[in-house]
């Protein structure tokens, strides 16, 4: 009994080693986004006396609050483009027959293998050539349909009983309403953790808002973060902490309220 | 089913995919074809095709000093990571995954980095590797240690990247795995229990095994993921010193965006390409094949 209580407690240390270790360069983070410079440049990780002025600086002394509505309104318009495009490229897949039913699927699978980064100088021209760059549509507009997304809630729709189907079909609901009416609702969960997770990965992309966007107009706050830290800012960590720190509560959110969706979602629906 | 029948659900299922396809079509199959078309050509400062020479792009690449350093880098880059991902997370997943009072938070807390974009993941690390005031000067300090230039010394740059990035992926391989281990039967372990078998042992011959299938997708996931490395670097080191974190990705945005030799950043973007079907199609391949014997 002994024995057992102190593997319990060594367990729960290990735990805490691990978190602390792993929480370090975060906690690190908020730790200089209270600091004021000067303790900063005197070498203190851990901030004299708290301060708030950062926080502050972050909004009235750089664009950080219009990158910030930037980036929602792009991540908001691809995550709802994903869910609906998804939603009624699987409910074809599952719920309909037609032609060429198993080459399209397979041609939708197809992109999911290959990689973003080999298409982004054809895209960028696209783009161009469209007269898009520094619009929401030129972050958002090669993002709106997900092969993950598609793959996804197929695999969800396909859980939906048969009967459902059959009963519906008696009732003489039509394809909009059993789509609406029973579908939906039974794959809830499905929809909102892709949901969780297009928002997230939206929120996060760099690499492209980084290739779509030249001036301020559009430009998401991970490229305006980048921005901050190359220019005359760079050396006031505490500021640039601040607005890291600032840019990253969103995700966090997610990550914490969203947990057991990502857990379902990422063993369950993914994998197998 | 009735004639009519059968042409309404057709017009039906074109509705319904048409907005994808056009998407895709456009912004993913085109761009494709087009760069595989533009490996072969020799390109103008603003990118336009001048005219067809084969392979000759992907020759001079073999035969470019800094292409040999940033593929090889890329490689040990990838190799680094990926094993360093998956054993750190597959020993919090364990730790985790005992049930105590008060787990939840740290499971919370394990996964959080899945939130972290590169932006945040590399700025935070930026300052942990800051030669003045960042934390690893400050323990060599302590240690008596030399300090070390982490950012622009050849080696420690890289190690440096692979830090940031091993940490980042932290989040989402703990998640997946995490989910593996608890949905291994709990009788599995009863048996374990009273035959007496150490804490070793059970791992070794119970919960391995049975996790092996995702341990191998969170390595396919994560390798895949290495390759598409960009944003690291961009912040951390911009490819330096004398490209020795000039990975893949980023060398293709440098000499795209910045070098205009497009036909140069066509040829490596088609390796990038083959490389990832390549681990994308492996995937499929094992995975049907787990299935196909399971559903025997």
């Amino acid at each position: 009994m002994q024995n057992s209580r102190l593997q319990k407690n060594c367990r729960f240390v290990l735990l805490l080693i691990v978190a602390i270790l792993l929480l370090l360069p975060l906690f690190l983070g908020i730790s200089l986004s209270l600091s004021s410079s000067q303790s900063i440049a005197q070498g203190n990780l851990l901030p004299r006396h708290l301060e708030f002025g950062n926080y502050i600086k972050v909004f009235t002394n750089t664009p950080m609050a219009s990158f910030l509505l930037h980036s929602l309104i792009v991540s908001g318009m691809v995550m709802v483009g994903q869910i609906a495009l998804s939603i009624m490229a699987a409910y074809a897949f599952v719920f309909l027959n037609f032609r060429f039913k198993k080459t399209l699927f397979i041609l939708f699978l197809s992109t999911m293998m290959l990689p973003f980064e080999a298409q982004i100088i054809p895209n960028f021209a696209t783009i161009r050539d469209l007269n898009l760059l520094n619009t929401y549509a030129s972050i958002g507009l090669p993002f709106l349909a997900s092969a993950f997304g598609t793959f996804m809630m197929k695999t969800s729709f396909e859980q939906v009983p048969i009967e459902l189907k059959h009963l519906s079909d008696i009732e003489g609901l039509n394809h909009w309403q059993f789509a609406t009416r029973v579908v939906m609702p039974y794959t809830k969960v499905n929809i909102i953790t892709f949901a969780l997770y297009s928002f997230l990965t939206n929120w996060n992309m760099y690499l492209w808002p980084l290739i779509a966007t030249t001036n301020d107009n559009v430009r998401t706050v991970q490229i305006g973060l980048r921005q901050l830290r190359s220019q005359d800012t760079a050396s006031n960590w505490g500021l640039i902490m601040a607005a890291t720190i600032v840019s990253v509560i969103p995700t966090l959110l997610i990550i914490f309220l969203g947990q057991k969706y990502f857990k379902n979602g990422l063993t369950n629906g993914v994998i197998k | 089913m009735t004639k009519t029948q059968t042409a309404h659900q057709n017009l039906l299922a074109l509705l319904l995919l048409l907005p994808s396809l056009i998407i895709l079509g456009i912004f993913v199959f085109y761009p494709m074809i087009k760069t595989f078309y533009l490996s072969t050509q020799l390109t103008d400062l603003v990118g336009n095709p001048i005219k067809f020479i084969g392979l000759k792009n992907f020759a001079n690449l073999i035969r470019s000093d800094s292409f040999i350093t940033s593929f090889t880098i890329t490689l040990i880059f990838v190799l680094f990571s990926t094993v360093l991902t998956l054993f750190i997370s597959y020993i919090m997943a364990i730790t985790a995954s005992q049930k105590m009072k008060g787990i939840a938070i740290f499971r919370t807390m394990f996964s959080s980095t899945m939130g972290v974009s590169v932006t945040v993941a590399s700025i935070l690390w930026l300052f942990m590797f800051n030669p003045q005031i960042g934390l690893f000067s400050k323990i060599l300090t302590i240690l008596h240690l030399p300090q070390i230039n982490w950012l622009s010394d050849p080696t420690w740059s890289l190690v440096a990247i692979i830090g940031t990035t091993v940490w980042m992926n932290l989040g989402f391989a703990f998640l997946v795995l995490l989910g593996a281990i608890q949905a291994i039967p709990q009788d599995l372990y009863q048996v374990a229990d009273l035959d007496g078998a150490s804490w070793w042992l059970r791992l070794r011959k119970i919960t391995l095994p049975a996790t092996r299938p995702t341990i191998f997708f969170v390595t396919v996931v994560t390798l895949i993921n290495a390759f598409q490395t960009f944003g690291q670097v961009d912040i951390l080191t911009s490819g330096g010193p004398d490209y020795h974190t000039n990975l893949l990705v980023y060398a293709i945005y440098q000499d795209a965006f910045v070098n205009h030799s497009v036909g140069r950043a066509s040829a490596q973007s088609v390796i990038l390409t083959l490389i990832i079907m390549l681990f994308t199609m492996i995937q499929f391949y094992v995975k049907n094949k787990r299935e196909g014997r399971n559903a025997k």
